[in-house]
């Protein structure tokens, strides 16, 4: 076992600027994750020519794989940093930024547009108000909650995005992460009642169309999301909506 | 003569911050809510187990009184009353509204929310959606803010700092300072109301298992500008943490609640691997010493029993971790319930849950002081009246505060899942207040004079400045590493004064040291360094309020223990027996001296302590915690 890791990090000082490889050299430790290492090196930033530099700039929060927020592409593969343990890694370990997203800062990117999509596809169950109405809502059985929770486990992190050759700057794909959530909520007993506004939301230029069915996104996802099976259910269903739109109910 | 357009920000995105948002909008106020990162996020992300309401859905004939007493006395009677009794009255309406959102409870076989069984008490009462029940609260509030965000009625302003409030010349707060984190330009914003929400402090404590942007900096900003921060010596130290050089992670306390045992082999240093060791040859220490509770007592509790089982006697594995065992369960049980979990742990301990023993650790989790909020009494119920403008304002007059940043509810130990419970509550009562607040004022933000503004604003920028400036100091992150070494070390499970004195001389030493920080990046885009140096500066000023309100609480209640002041139930003596008496007058005469709320206020030479004494009108403390 080496008693340094090596690490090669794709940097960028701010949107527009070059981008640039810079290496280090951190002190190993076992059960060093990425971003346990790169909290190491804000502590001694050091290059591995022995240059104190900037620290590079990530983003992290919950270092546990439930909030998304440290998602970059670790060896070649988008996943969240901190679940990328070191010593499964193979070095140098080489990261680099979400590619589809705008660059803010070295691995820092700014994954807006997802959460503008979310609005797009009203991903929500319309309620009256957050109060009590001394009622709940219907019951939900143990499998359809089963596939609904699937689902509601999407943090947004932009995995899929990332892979999907169909979504990137040059088109207005909304992406697989809005799709499935747009399924969620339309599966829901009340949610359903605004079923059809995100179908319409999803047909036409940058909708369910434009998917090209590569399922990467599938693959990608490290919650396991059956996104796959919710873009083809909202194909079938925008269909079904388009054709209702279409002799008027 | 409400002023018109009344403008409202509410800094921070987690629960609290939402619900608070929420419920301003609803009432037709624009609400401009600020965070540090998208608000989907927040730590409420990282809750796992579940939220407690009394649904009595399980034929245990579970009553909101009996979840009442538990907190009360989970707190060991340090919360005041009134606001504990509405929290756990409004509770199951919270889990109905919540239903309605779209929240992905787990279900029972025919469909209505299931119950689980959670420490410090002995009915199923804990909501829960899998192991990632915050997570999923989390989401239906951004989803319903992001309505709110659709109609118009709420701006985010995500990627900004909070740094300062700005008061008019009569002490009431009227805006903010914030911080672009990508262009790092300060900026003003008036307001005619301020709520916090901004979470714990656990990185205070340098390793906890609190998100990394928990630093608790916010509240003390508002906190050095004269708001009251009370109980800070209660910290919790959850029993099962996952030891971790970056953080530690969390093994869920449902992991308990669903049958999970603690143990150690008999025989120290047994060499066996566990799943080899005969039940013969196993202590499960809290079954022996608990029988009534078992693995299922409160938290500060079964933290205790580790740090006796590992240091007092030394029967830790590899020194200081203990067994949780889940392999007894059904593997399939497991995943549905605890899924969430049990891959964290796979992932970053490595090893199945559902085959080996996990090996846990008590990490600091969670802080049950925090600013002073005020509450007003309904004398016609005994319980909190509502709405009312006192509700969870500071003691600075137009700032609000709730979540786990307000110092409310939980007293000296908080209950397992009664976070996300006081998160959401206190949120809604939050917003309600403020909306009920800004009807009784009498002038607008846009009215005060631009001088406490500008004055706040160069405040602010000089700070900055002079940290861009300094040239071969104190790098920020280890500094930060070091102050939390000292107060995991010295303001612990058990403290003693010895220890407390010399963790405030050792922050004195770090406070100066931290004037001396320079940064390796002088940059003025996407600074962390900056954003973290100043971070760590607030830290120690919060790190001097605990450590000095611990060092001056000399007696045992609930997180805060000091062996020296230890008061013991008499080994197998009950209520009624002469030696359990004797015992109870003792405690009683201790909660004579003791049962009062620490309150610190900032002064330049560091914290003032002074104590308000606590509202136990609803349940008079009579009943020594037992849970033999």
């Amino acid at each position: 076992m080496s008693d340094v890791i090596r690490l090669k990090v794709k940097r960028q000082e701010r949107p527009g600027s070059s981008p640039y490889w810079e290496e280090y050299e951190v002190p190993y430790r076992p059960q060093h994750n990425v971003i346990s290492l790169l909290m190491a090196l804000r502590e001694n930033p050091v290059n591995a020519k022995g240059e104190r530099v900037a620290p590079v700039t990530y983003e992290a929060n919950c270092v546990e794989e439930v909030c998304g927020a440290c998602t970059m592409i670790v060896n070649g593969e988008v996943r969240q940093a901190c679940s990328a343990l070191v010593d499964t890694l193979e070095q140098p370990i080489v990261l680099e930024p979400m590619s589809k997203f705008p660059l803010v800062r070295d691995l820092l990117v700014d994954r807006q547009s997802m959460l503008d999509a979310l609005r797009k596809v009203r991903a929500w169950v319309d309620i009256d108000g957050s109060y009590d109405i001394h009622e709940q809502s219907p019951r939900i059985s143990p499998q359809d909650w089963e596939k609904h929770y699937d689902f509601s486990r999407c943090m947004s992190c932009g995995c899929c995005m990332e892979v999907c050759p169909q979504f990137n700057s040059k088109s207005s794909f909304i992406g697989p992460a809005p799709i499935g959530q747009a399924w969620r909520f339309s599966d829901h007993p009340t949610g359903r009642y605004f079923k059809a506004e995100r179908m319409r939301a999803l047909m036409g230029d940058g909708g369910i169309t434009d998917c090209g069915n590569a399922q990467n996104c599938v693959r990608a996802c490290p919650k396991d999301i059956k996104l796959t099976d919710a873009i083809a259910k909202v194909g079938r269903d925008t269909t079904i909506q388009m054709l209702k739109d279409l002799f008027g109910r | 003569m409400a002023i018109k357009k009344p403008r409202i920000i509410v800094v921070g995105g987690g629960l609290g911050g939402l619900w608070a948002t929420m419920r301003i909008a609803e009432a037709g106020n624009k609400v401009d809510l600020f965070s540090l990162f998208p608000v989907k996020r927040s730590h409420s992300a990282c809750a796992q187990g579940g939220i407690n309401a009394c649904m009595d859905t399980k034929g245990q004939h579970d009553s909101i009184w009996q979840h009442t007493v538990d907190t009360i006395k989970g707190g060991a009677y340090l919360g005041h009353q009134p606001p504990i009794k509405s929290m756990c009255e409004d509770a199951p309406g919270l889990m109905r509204t919540y239903d309605r959102m779209g929240v992905t409870w787990s279900r029972t076989p025919e469909g209505v929310m299931d119950l689980r069984l959670f420490g410090g008490v002995k009915n199923k009462r804990t909501c829960f959606a899998g192991a990632t029940t915050g997570q999923q609260l989390l989401y239906a509030c951004d989803e319903q803010v992001r309505a709110h965000e659709a109609r118009g009625l709420v701006e985010k302003f995500e990627w900004w700092e909070f740094l300062s409030i700005v008061k008019d010349a009569s002490g009431r707060c009227r805006g903010i300072v914030a911080m672009d984190l990508r262009s790092m330009e300060t900026r003003v914003f008036r307001a005619d109301a301020v709520v916090l929400a901004t979470g714990g402090l656990g990185l205070v404590f340098g390793k906890s298992t609190n998100s990394t942007n928990s630093t608790g900096a916010a509240a003390s900003r508002v906190y050095q500008q004269g708001a009251k921060f009370v109980n800070g010596e209660f910290i919790q130290f959850h029993p099962t943490g996952m030891p971790g050089d970056d953080k530690n992670r969390l093994m869920s306390e449902a992991a308990r609640g669903e049958g999970g045992r603690f143990w150690v082999p008999r025989k120290k240093g047994d060499p066996r691997p566990p799943e080899t060791i005969p039940e013969e040859d196993r202590w499960h220490f809290l079954e022996e010493w608990y029988p009534a509770y078992g693995n299922t007592v409160p938290r500060d509790v079964a933290a205790r029993a580790i740090y006796k089982v590992v240091y007092e006697q030394g029967m830790g594995l590899e020194n200081d971790l203990v067994y949780l065992d889940l392999s007894h369960k059904d593997p399939d049980f497991l995943r549905r319930r605890l899924g969430g979990i049990l891959e964290i742990y796979e992932k970053f301990a490595g090893g199945d849950p559902t085959k080996i023993p996990m090996k846990i650790y008590p990490a600091v989790h969670y802080s049950m002081g925090g600013l002073w909020v005020d509450w007003e009494l309904d004398t016609a119920t005994g319980a909190m009246k509502q709405p009312s403008p006192r509700n969870h304002q500071c003691s600075i007059p137009g700032l609000f505060a709730c979540g786990e940043c307000d110092g409310a509810y939980h007293g000296a130990n908080r209950l397992g899942a009664n976070s996300l419970l006081s998160a959401s509550y206190s949120g809604r009562v939050c917003g309600e207040s403020v909306a009920a607040y800004i009807k009784g004022l009498a002038d607008s933000c846009e009215d005060v004079p631009e001088g406490p503004f500008s004055d706040e604003k160069k405040r602010q920028d000089d700070l900055n400045r002079q940290l861009l400036a300094n040239r071969d100091g104190e790098n920020p992150f280890l500094l930060h590493k070091q102050m939390g070494d000292l107060m995991r070390e010295k303001v612990g499970i058990v403290r003693t004064n010895k220890g407390l004195d010399e963790a405030l001389e050792g922050l004195k030493e770090i406070k100066e040291r931290a004037r001396n920080i320079s940064l390796d990046d002088s940059g003025s885009w996407s600074n962390q360094p900056l954003a973290h140096a100043r971070g760590v500066q607030d830290m120690i000023v919060l790190a001097e309020v605990i450590a000095k309100s611990a060092r001056m609480r000399d007696e045992c209640r609930g997180s805060h223990w000091k062996p020296e002041f230890v008061l013991d139930i008499p080994e197998g003596k009950f209520p009624g027996d002469p030696e359990f008496e004797e015992y109870r007058a003792k405690w009683k005469r201790n909660n004579e001296e003791w049962l009062k709320t620490t309150v610190a206020e900032h002064q330049p030479d560091g914290p003032r302590i002074s104590y308000e004494p606590v509202d136990t009108s609803v349940l008079p403390a009579d009943q020594p915690r037992d849970y033999r």
